[in-house]
């Protein structure tokens, strides 16, 4: 299991998550992936989309505008 | 939201795709606008397969969507929306994603008359063909008023259960909706893309006529949606933050482009596009003054900051609101 970082700063919603769900199915199950981004949207989108596909939300932050979001992967 | 439900209640595992263009609407203006930020965030799409408990696929169509809005062959509709070009291009890659993931075959929530350019019924066969979904795509919605389908044929489906809804009126599915519980859903199609909108539309066309040819990145269609756009000469033109977050925003592009900002009161962030002469920079900074709390003051301080990064200051005075012409504005 291995934690990865996907930076998505200055890009606007839904590209972050669209960003993020790209990165995710080159992941194995377990990883974690910590999405990194400026779009307050994000702080929806991914959760959200996390919800929708079976995956695990970990935690999620948005400090100063640095929205930060960690999910794992599901197992399938 | 509707047809996928309807083929819910015909026992058919439904997948959802959402195509991303550039020139969606919602998002955006939401994460620059300082007003749209107080309101509830939700991507429509999402929200739609939370609701329904199904899978969503969000795709990336940035790149390929170029061609449709820069050489629509069935043209533009009362703006720049390529609408039946649009509608091609997504029931294909849909189509390429059935092929790709073993689905069966495609449905869309069109109706009949809806739509004044791609959903006609002379224009829907045209979009099953030219998408080569061809007799695998399904409108649930208006299916008994088009020939039967695949699906339909096969039995996957049972065309009496499906609709014959038509014309530009909501009411049926409104009703429907009410019939699922559903009390909330997105705004219907069609405003939900800057390229229906008259002043978008106009903003595009003049990038286009400025530059000399029909093109653009992705960063241009975004600027396209943020602030006040005034083309006091040909040869250049301001963005002129309307609010704080606009401002916020537009920051982030000003290593890119000369920008200037009042100083001595408080005032709007404004980016240049295009080649200034000293003339320039002055009319420049007399309007970016115009829209700061100086407008009424004899003089106000511009900070002006060039793409190298140097900054010089010069006191001028507003220019006053009969002083811009109404042909400016973009």
């Amino acid at each position: 299991m291995t934690h990865h970082v996907l930076d998505a700063r200055r890009l606007l919603c839904p590209m972050p998550v669209i960003r993020a769900q790209n990165a995710v199915a080159r992941l194995a199950p377990g990883d974690t992936l910590e999405v990194q981004a400026t779009d307050p949207g994000a702080m929806h989108d991914i959760p959200s989309w996390c919800r929708v596909h079976g995956h695990e939300l970990l935690s999620s932050s948005n400090v100063e505008g640095e929205v930060r979001v960690t999910l794992r992967v599901k197992h399938s | 939201m509707l047809a996928a439900r309807v083929m819910q209640d015909h026992g058919v595992w439904v997948e959802g795709i959402n195509f991303y263009t550039g020139f969606c609407i919602e998002g955006h203006t939401q994460a620059i606008r300082s007003e749209a930020r107080e309101r509830p965030k939700r991507n429509n799409a999402l929200w739609v397969a939370e609701q329904l408990g199904i899978k969503l696929h969000l795709i990336d169509v940035i790149e390929e969507y170029k061609d449709v809005v820069i050489n629509p062959k069935h043209g533009y509709g009362a703006n720049l929306n390529p609408c039946l070009d649009c509608k091609g291009f997504m029931v294909g890659k849909a189509r390429e994603w059935m092929e790709a993931n073993q689905f069966d075959f495609i449905v869309t929530g069109e109706v009949i008359g809806q739509r004044p350019m791609s959903q006609r019924r002379d224009t829907m066969p045209v979009v099953a063909r030219e998408s080569g979904a061809f007799d695998r795509l399904l409108r649930p919605l208006c299916a008994k008023l088009l020939p039967p389908t695949l699906p339909e044929r096969e039995g996957w489906v049972d065309r009496d259960r499906l609709f014959d809804f038509n014309g530009r009126g909501r009411k049926p599915q409104i009703a429907l909706a009410a019939q699922y519980g559903f009390t909330d859903y997105a705004q219907p199609a069609g405003g939900c893309c800057f390229l229906t909108n008259a002043q978008y539309s106009r903003k595009l066309a003049d990038l286009w006529e400025t530059r000399g040819e029909k093109r653009y990145e992705l960063e241009d269609i975004v600027l396209l949606k943020v602030g006040r756009h005034l083309r006091p000469r040909p040869h250049f033109k301001l963005i002129v933050a309307r609010d704080e977050g606009e401002t916020n925003f537009l920051l982030g592009f000003r290593r890119q482009y000369t920008h200037l900002y009042a100083t001595s009161h408080t005032g709007p962030l404004a980016l240049i596009e295009g080649d200034v002469s000293e003339d320039d920079l002055e009319l420049a900074a007399r309007l970016t003054a115009r829209f700061g709390k100086g407008r009424e003051a004899a003089q106000v301080t511009v900070a002006i900051t060039d793409q190298a990064g140097r900054t010089h200051t010069r006191d001028v005075s507003p220019l006053t609101a009969d002083a811009i012409p109404e042909t400016w504005y973009l």
